[in-house]
């Protein structure tokens, strides 16, 4: 496939970009509504424990406050994946960040004035912060319908543990605890809300799945979903923390509704810490065996989840780690349960990557373990056990492409590996060491609904310039750009005349929304049907007033070409079919559904139209006497399917890769007996300019045969592997494996000298 | 007791009268309806908030508003003129380095106080001017080079 393309595999600057170098672009703590109030929100402090009075008085006493709401004002409504969450906690807060009342007042001062004097009194409950306690027979109970604390739990398997086991001849068995990390956007969660005077609500929202949001809103404020119109400003970084409804977002509604004034909520750095949904700790319990030499022959592996006091979709990424778990790599016998567990921990959400970091952890650290058993590299047992194009998983995952090997050959190459791994010692107060992790991700989508589609009207104007409203949401990775090209390559015209509208529940056709690495994928296809279609029209006309025959016509430069003759212009040819007796506007539409497939009741099915594969190196240098770990340099390739564009596609892989040394290194929120100890960018530590290794980055293009153009979703991928591939490099210069997130200098210290390669200076208890 | 001020604010003498807790940013943003500085921590700890004054970087978060009476003040709206963007804002867009764009107007004042500095920063310097700016999108990398795209030139 060698057809030239003008814009695809270009590197394209991002359409909205120039609005955003000059400070123009307004995101949602930067509106504003005539007349608009500023909503607060009074949440408890305490875990566990029921609410005995709200005295509201001195709050409505507060000069400029509007109205102040608690669970007795509002019809409360159950929400969430576990219908176990309401906007105001009726009389029992099971965690800090349980919504006890708001307020609407005029001035963001005199807002938090009133939260502050509303009064609480509480009668503590026993309370429980540990997933492993909350199984115990005994242990406290958050729900009464849950008596077990355990609201859900997945069991998936193929072929026979007992038969892998009888076929290995090396078993590693480890338990593995990843802890909760904070979105971090930079942009904070916020809202808001007004109602026009016939009662329909506007929401200016952040959410990233605007179609479900209204429907689901709809609900819980007890309107028509079709009396919400959802307006999605330019956000603040996404990463997965928007595709619930949180209580906060009611709340806005339901002072709105109150104070019939617009109210806009923006949380405080502090409550996006507190108050905003996490990636989820999991306790990882897993074996993985091999042959003699080296073939995978089966994993084995439980999942304890800490839920917190709530059921966010978040409960949902177990579907995600068993894909790893079954998928990444060939594996003839697979076991996963998962349980999912109360506590009185604040909740998680869904975060990039969802589950995959936290199962890859643990499945690529056991690789290296069974590499260095059988005497084999570990580059050398992940090629043996990587699949091919074609290949279908024991989950019936169903790898059209895979460019896994390419990933892993070209990551050797770019890292130097042989070079890189015999070179361990750099003095005697520093080793080096380097390692290498892969990965499996869905990269279109995931089934989950009956539709995982998305709708696209492209219309071409009278002066040539093409308007996509497109179903999908852009979150800051920039699928506007991405869909602007693809439609620019079919209409033969310059990306500048391509405007995308994709803000605006009441243009745009319905999506899923944006999550599961999908917009590319799924909404470029649609994108691609329309642009297509309306290429068609335009052609056909074209043909019929020439009279020349169709093949002999193209697109190109904004004209319609035979061969090289130039017959006419786009935007003529557009205003002829117009004006003419035919009288034709030049709109198409279209609704793209991938062919994948719901699972059944036991996890089978092809849930994803196509896989994003990949491998990244990481090289390290550990500090034996502090224990600081620094990424030197890391070289990732990544399947891409095909390069739509390179620009947005490094900022994609760079970004995700910052972001999981961030996981792996520093990032952990400080939870004891349920209170959040580091709300601050002070006390809870991302990446910074300085820290920021040499990223080197290949595309492998395997040209997905159902991608548009040929490419798969990449959105959450570079973010997956990378904390897998720091942890076997630490291994690889010290001899220590470390099954714990995140390798601080003090954790890392502490195994060093467990493991007796530093003298023991401290009395501190040695813990890897 | 309110304090009155006057200062140069993207090249124009302007005046308010402030309480004197007030913060710069909250004096830009709601008074001036320049919303390109973002409240993104409110503690000094990311840099979102940040303008020129006396075309050097400060957080808008944490520098009272009455400091800058008699003071130039130049925030991310004056960075272009009406030819359009600066070079620094140039190369942000076409080397990749904005995103989600919330941390960009901070960004692009912090890289341009280096560069006053430091015409021809090294890439370790480039990576310190920028030490105190958050980013959770971009990994830093395009923006790293985006500022020695402008030195470049
Ligand atoms: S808002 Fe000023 S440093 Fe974060
Ligand atoms: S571009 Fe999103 S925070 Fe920097």
């Amino acid at each position: 496939m060698t057809t030239e393309t003008r814009w695809i595999g270009a590197r394209v600057p991002k359409l909205d970009a120039p609005a955003k170098a000059t400070g123009q672009v307004r995101y949602l703590s930067d509106l504003s509504l005539p007349g608009m109030l500023h909503g607060k929100i009074r949440r408890s402090d305490r875990p566990h424990a029921r609410i005995v009075t709200i005295d509201i008085g001195q709050a409505l006493a507060v000069p400029g406050v509007h109205a102040v709401l608690t669970a007795r004002d509002i019809d409360n409504v159950a929400f969430g994946h576990g219908n176990d969450n309401n906007a105001f906690k009726n009389d029992i807060v099971r965690c800090i960040r349980d919504e006890i009342a708001a307020v609407a007042a005029e001035t963001e001062e005199a807002a938090e004035r009133a939260c502050r004097a509303i009064q609480v009194t509480y009668e503590d409950l026993p309370a429980i912060f540990d997933p492993r306690e909350a199984l115990q027979p005994g242990a406290p109970v958050l729900y009464a319908e849950h008596p077990d604390n355990r609201p859900f739990t997945y069991s998936y398997g193929h072929g026979s543990i007992e038969q892998g086991e009888a076929e290995s001849a090396f078993v590693v068995d480890n338990e593995f605890e990843l802890t909760w990390v904070n979105h971090c956007c930079m942009g904070v969660s916020a809202i808001l809300a007004s109602f026009d005077a016939e009662g329909r609500l506007t929401l200016h929202s952040q959410t990233q799945v605007p179609f479900l949001y209204r429907r689901d809103m709809a609900a819980i404020v007890g309107m028509d979903p079709a009396d919400i119109r959802v307006i999605q400003p330019t956000i603040g970084g996404a990463f997965g923390s928007k595709l619930d409804i949180y209580p906060f977002e009611p709340i806005a509604v339901h002072l709105a509704r109150a104070t019939r004034r617009p109210v806009r909520i923006v949380f405080s750095r502090q409550e996006e810490f507190r108050a905003s949904p996490t990636r989820q700790p999991a306790i990882v319990t897993l074996r993985t065996g091999c042959d003699r030499q080296g073939r995978l022959t089966f994993r084995d592996a439980h999942v304890l989840l800490d839920n917190g006091g709530h059921t966010s979709w978040g409960a949902t990424i177990p579907f995600v780690m068993m894909q790893t778990v079954s998928s990444l790599y060939r594996v003839p016998h697979v076991r996963f349960a998962c349980d999912v567990v109360y506590t009185n921990n604040p909740y998680s959400g869904s975060f990039r990557g969802y589950g995959n970091l936290q199962a890859t952890f643990a499945v690529e650290q056991q690789v290296d373990m069974l590499a260095e058993r059988c005497g084999l590299d570990p580059l050398e047992i992940r090629r043996l056990n990587a699949q091919h194009s074609g290949e279908e998983t024991g989950q019936g995952l169903v790898f059209s492409t895979c460019g896994l090997k390419d990933c892993l050959d070209s990551v050797a190459r770019q890292s130097d590996w042989a070079q890189a791994r015999s070179n361990r010692e750099a003095g005697a107060k520093l080793r080096r060491g380097v390692g290498v992790a892969g990965l499996l991700h869905v990269g279109g989508g995931a089934k989950i609904y009956r539709s995982d589609g998305c709708g696209s009207i492209l219309s071409i104007d009278d002066f040539g310039k093409a308007t996509l409203v497109t179903g999908s949401s852009d979150i800051g990775q920039g699928s506007e750009t991405v869909l602007a090209q693809i439609v620019a390559e079919v209409l033969g015209i310059d990306i500048a005349r391509v405007r995308v509208i994709n803000d605006d529940t009441d243009v745009k056709p319905w999506d899923v929304g944006v999550h599961a690495s999908r917009t590319s994928y799924v909404a470029g296809n649609s994108a691609l049907m329309a642009a297509r279609q309306a290429r068609d029209k335009l052609l056909g006309a074209a043909a019929r007033s020439f009279q020349v025959p169709l093949e002999e016509l193209s697109l190109r430069d904004g004209s319609v070409m035979r061969g090289s003759e130039r017959l006419t212009a786009l935007d003529r040819l557009v205003r002829s079919l117009h004006f003419s007796e035919r009288a034709e506007l030049l709109v198409t539409q279209a609704y793209f559904e991938p062919a994948s497939v719901k699972q059944d009741s036991e996890f089978r099915g092809n849930v994803s139209p196509t896989y994003a594969f990949a491998a990244q190196v990481a090289e390290v240098e550990v500090e034996l006497d502090t224990g600081v770990v620094r990424v030197v340099r890391v070289s990732a390739a990544h399947d891409v399917g095909k390069v739509l564009n390179a620009l947005g596609l490094e900022g994609q892989i760079e970004g995700g890769i910052v972001m999981g040394m961030g996981y792996a290194l520093s990032e952990e929120l400080k939870i004891v007996q349920g209170m959040v100890l580091n709300p601050s960018f002070r006390d809870y530590h991302i990446p910074t300019a300085p820290e920021v290794p040499e990223i080197r980055v290949e595309f492998i293009e395997t040209l997905d045969p159902t991608g548009p153009f040929g490419a798969k979703g990449v959105g959450e991928a570079p973010a997956i592997c990378l904390a897998a591939a720091i942890a076997n490099a630490v291994y690889h210069a010290t001899g220590v494996r470390f099954t714990r997130l995140p390798l601080t200098p003090e954790r890392v210290l502490e195994g060093l000298i467990a493991a007796g390669l530093v003298a023991d200076l401290g009395a501190s208890p040695c813990q890897a | 007791m309110p304090v009155k001020l006057s200062f140069t604010l993207n090249g124009r003498p302007v005046s308010a009268e402030v309480e004197p807790t007030m913060a710069l940013l909250e004096l830009l943003r709601e008074r001036f309806d320049l919303t390109g500085a973002k409240l993104g921590c409110g503690e000094g700890e990311c840099g979102a908030c940040a303008v020129l004054l006396d075309e050097e970087a400060v957080l808008g978060c944490l520098t009272p508003a009455f400091a800058v009476d008699g003071r130039t003040v130049r925030t991310v709206e004056g960075l272009s003129s009406s030819e359009g963007l600066s070079a620094l804002q140039q190369a942000f867009v076409s080397e990749g380095a904005i995103q989600c764009g919330f941390c960009t107007p901070g960004m692009e004042i912090a890289a341009a106080s280096l560069l006053r500095q430091e015409p021809r920063p090294t890439p370790e310097q480039i990576r310190r001017g920028l030490e105190g700016n958050l980013c959770r999108c971009t990994g830093y990398v395009a923006m790293i080079e985006a500022v020695e795209a402008v030195n470049d030139d």
